[in-house]
């Protein structure tokens, strides 16, 4: 174990309200370069919440984030912050349901791409070799994943088991320094959960990802992650290892309700 | 003249001298481009390859394992290992522990060479169990990260030991290779067969290269044919096509990107040749069907309409009589508006000739692909006789017989009508099994087990195998592949098992084609959870029903056949599988297992009045893992003519 290298990330202290409702009350977090780290919880307990904070979507009301040892600025928007390296998907998908999946994962190439748009659509020198360089990387990606043969079906066609893999393909394309995934598994059957969870797995130790994700079927969390955080209402509750998380009984209490209540 | 020469390796040497760097040997489609490799490229990897094998101790007559895909580095490790002096010996890819554990150890392999993970992990079970499996090599490193063992390689790995070894030797290839004489063994294929344990058939040489040479030939094909390498390395078929054949002519391989693609690849590359068995003659016709029915009702009535016309034009054309004017020009335009877009998208218009072989496919299928247009001929062979019997010829051809003899053969019947053979092409024997060996090769003829005749026109002609061929209790002869083939021209129907020996009339078990019975239930409105039910649906029955009725109005046509109609029927609750052992890899039924494992179903079968059966459904998973599932099954009656 290499322990105690810096985080790529640090929440410090995130608080945040929508209305009358304290979403996440001073919830820190740190997600260390090279683990999976999964953040669960129970319906409502800002999971989400702290995804969309982490990748820019909300600002914080209390608290900073700190990426790569710099503290983000307030008011940083989030295209910025995916520029920075922060990719993700989301739990309801958001595809581009007329495009094909190679024109979807493209999509994740764009904070790569340096060549203008009139030089694009010219296809000339140095866009031409630098839109060849993206195509590779995706067909890169599209070899990891294994959808080979959907290559050029839109997206609006695909089951959604298949949706989840493109999204994910795309988060990947952007070749990001930490990945979020917002429940990268709803709603799929045993076999496609075993497919996504080999590839997450694959892409932490393979590709060398970096991967923070919001899962709710225990088994898959238990089995890939390195590290958990629990959230419950808005607080975090209790942050460990799977084995030290399963015998939390705050945790326990959390997920089943007060025993003998 | 040069004398040709006799052993893969160095035809392999002679194919990089004669042909230039432009020319592909083998393609790939990798990262969504199709990737070539010259003949000088494939003879570098092998030798590479070959070179890395022997610094790790390969030696003459050893043994390698191959399993998965087609992939050009599974050829060059068979090339490679055959430089040696080895022996290939291939595997079915999707075949279970117990299968291979069998023909692992049996053929006593010492090194194994695997396509990617899965196939990796199959064979580390197997390295714990044989202690005698030294090496296992590895192509696609995904997933293997995080495996470390001094007997676990990297393809590449060998090579960059070969290129090694090659400097400190720079003889040693050379003599590998002029040590190898034409009559050494150059692979063992092992036959599923349909009882007992798979046997290993071993071929030379000088027969896998004698019987390609006789196949080109034949037809007429060269260097320029361009072929899919889809079907399993195991099967003698895609040795002799995509290896034997590939080498000796020159012609160019291709590789799918992976196995969902191979309908889309081979549309990009058009192969000119095509060498593939009934069941996947059956599943694109199964597609197309799907296809037409979804598609508007004009198309639907315009594929009909052609569809008619075509099959008078073939009829004619296959009887070798003129085609009547208006036929002639009703085929033009149905070509201009069906057959030509059809046959475009399969990815076949460039065939100049197209093989069905290691099962009999059903005349109705056959007609179909040939009223199209596509040259479909029938070949007759086993592997024992690497796969070179007999076969049709361009300008002879006939839907229910496999054409005459192939040049060299010799064919007789016995007087218990089963079809023996001299060829080429016949086996050397089973590795390690004199007993099986005595019993199919005697004094040079190899009893086929098939039961056949020759007709007036000289073809062979198969009817079933021979110990499956019997008699209803009227006396009726009963060839239950016959009507089996007859009902998998239905869309519907996927495989079938007919009973009916020693009985008072036919029965069937029926396996609905899911996709397909599918597709129609949804079309439909009906629901459905799972196969076993779908199966279970009366409009199902009734769907399968009027499958039956066709076949049997077929059958009343015949005199010889009238009473082997099909009377009662039900429909399987799972498909058929090899790894239940149902069926063999290559999709033989195994009658004997079939009729013990199900002997409650067939009772019911021929218990009058009887209209359901329970039945206990084991399933395994491809890991092997079993679950039980209760059933109960319908029994329905057909009419006949």
């Amino acid at each position: 174990m290499n322990e105690k290298k810096e985080p790529i990330l640090r929440a410090e202290n995130i608080s945040i309200t929508f209305g009358g409702l304290k979403a996440l009350d001073r919830v820190s977090l740190e997600i260390n370069p090279g683990e999976i780290m999964a953040i669960i919880g129970p319906n409502g307990a800002g999971k989400t919440t702290m995804l969309n904070i982490i990748n820019g979507f909300y600002k914080p009301d209390e608290g900073r984030i700190i990426f790569e040892g710099k503290e983000r600025p307030k008011k940083m928007k989030p295209n910025l912050i995916a520029a920075q390296g922060i990719a993700r998907t989301f739990q309801n998908l958001a595809l581009f349901t007329g495009m094909s999946t190679l024109g979807n994962i493209m999509v994740g190439r764009t904070m790569l791409m340096h060549s203008n748009i009139f030089s694009q659509a010219l296809y000339w020198r140095f866009s031409q070799k630098e839109e060849i360089e993206h195509r590779a990387a995706v067909e890169r990606i599209i070899d990891f994943l294994q959808i080979e043969n959907i290559r050029r079906t839109p997206a609006s066609m695909l089951p959604y088991g298949l949706r989840k893999r493109v999204e994910l393909a795309r988060a990947l394309a952007a070749e990001p320094k930490l990945l979020l995934l917002d429940e990268p598994m709803a709603g799929m059957n045993l076999e496609e959960k075993e497919d996504i969870a080999r590839f997450v797995l694959d892409a932490n130790e393979e590709l060398g990802y970096t991967i923070a994700l919001i899962e709710h079927d225990m088994g898959v969390v238990m089995d890939i992650c390195d590290r958990i955080v629990v959230l419950d209402f808005g607080e975090k509750i209790a942050e460990g290892t799977p084995d030290e998380i399963k015998a939390d009984p705050k945790v326990i209490k959390a997920y089943l309700g007060e025993a003998g209540g | 003249m040069n004398e040709l020469p006799m052993t893969f390796p160095k035809i392999l040497i002679h194919n990089a001298e004669r042909f230039p760097p432009t020319k592909a040997a083998i393609r790939e489609k990798d990262y969504g481009i199709w990737q070539s490799y010259s003949w000088q490229d494939y003879l570098d990897q092998t030798r590479d390859f070959a070179l890395g094998l022997a610094a790790l101790g390969f030696k003459k007559d050893d043994k390698m394992a191959i399993i998965g895909d087609n992939r050009p580095q599974l050829y060059w490790g068979m090339a490679g290992c055959q430089c040696l002096g080895g022996v290939p010996v291939p595997l079915f890819q999707d075949a279970i522990h117990k299968e291979l554990h069998y023909i692992v150890d049996h053929s006593e392999c010492k090194f194994a060479l695997a396509e990617d993970q899965e196939q990796t992990d199959k064979f580390m079970v197997l390295k714990e169990e044989i202690p005698r499996l030294k090496y296992i090599i590895y192509d696609d490193p995904r997933g293997l990260q995080n495996y470390k063992h001094d007997w676990l390689i990297a393809f590449t790995d060998v090579q960059e030991m070969g290129r090694k070894f090659g400097k400190e030797n720079p003889e040693y290839f050379m003599n590998a290779v002029n040590d190898l004489k034409p009559d050494d063994m150059s692979i063992i294929s092992y036959t599923s067969g349909t009882t007992g344990n798979p046997k290993g058939v071993m071929l030379t040489h000088r027969k896998i290269a004698e019987c390609s040479r006789g196949f080109l030939e034949w037809d007429n094909l060269d260097e320029t044919e361009n072929v899919m390498a889809y079907l399993p390395m195991a099967w003698i078929g895609d040795h002799i096509f995509s290896y034997g054949q590939a080498l000796t002519s020159g012609f160019t391989v291709n590789c799918p990107e992976s196995t969902s693609t191979t309908v889309h690849d081979q549309k990009e590359i058009g192969p000119t040749h095509i060498f593939a068995p009934p069941r996947i003659w059956e599943n694109i016709l199964t597609q197309i069907m799907i296809k037409i029915e979804d598609s508007a009702w004009i198309k639907r009535k315009a594929f009909a309409y052609f569809m008619e016309v075509a099959k008078r034009v073939e009829k004619k054309r296959i009887a070798n009589e003129p085609v009547p004017l208006i036929d002639n020009i009703l085929y033009k335009i149905g070509d201009f508006i069906v057959y030509g877009p059809l046959v475009d998208n399969l990815g076949m218009r460039k065939i100049k000739v197209a093989y069905t072989a290691g099962e009999a496919i059903g005349p109705e299928i056959f007609e179909f692909y040939r009223s199209l247009g596509i040259n479909l001929k029938q070949l007759y062979g086993m592997t024992e006789s690497t796969a070179y019997i007999s076969m049709q010829k361009d300008g002879d051809i006939d839907s229910d017989s496999v054409g005459p003899p192939a040049p060299g053969v010799e064919i007789k019947i016995s007087d218990e009508g089963e079809v023996l053979y001299k060829s080429p092409g016949n086996f050397t024997g089973y590795f390690k099994n004199p007993e099986a060996t005595a019993e199919t090769l005697e004094d040079g003829w190899l009893h086929s087990g098939d039961a056949g005749y020759m007709t007036e026109r000289g073809h062979l002609k198969i009817i079933d195998r021979a110990k499956d061929v019997s008699k209803l209790k009227d006396g009726t002869m009963f060839a239950p592949k016959y009507i089996e083939n007859k009902l998998k021209f239905s869309q519907y129907i996927k495989e079938s098992v007919a009973h009916g020996m020693d009985r008072d009339f036919v029965a069937v078990f029926i396996d609905i084609d899911y996709g397909a019975v599918a597709n129609w239930a949804e079309r439909r409105h009906i629901g459905f959870t799972s196969y076993t039910d779908l199966a279970q649906k009366p409009p199902v029955y009734e769907l399968i029903k009027d499958e039956i009725l066709k076949v049997n109005k077929s059958l009343s046509e015949d005199p010889k056949l009238k009473n082997s109609q099909i009377k009662r029927y039900l429909l399987f609750h799972k498909e058929l599988n090899p790894d239940d052992g149902e069926i063999t890899r290559t999709r033989k039924v195994r009658r004997k297992f079939v009729a013990e494992k199900y002997g409650n179903l067939i009772e019911a079968l021929y218990t009058p009045d009887q209209d359901s059966v329970d039945m206990e459904a084991t399933f395994t998973y491809e890991d092997g893992r079993t679950t039980t599932m209760k059933a109960n099954l319908k029994v329905r009656d057909v009419e006949t003519f």
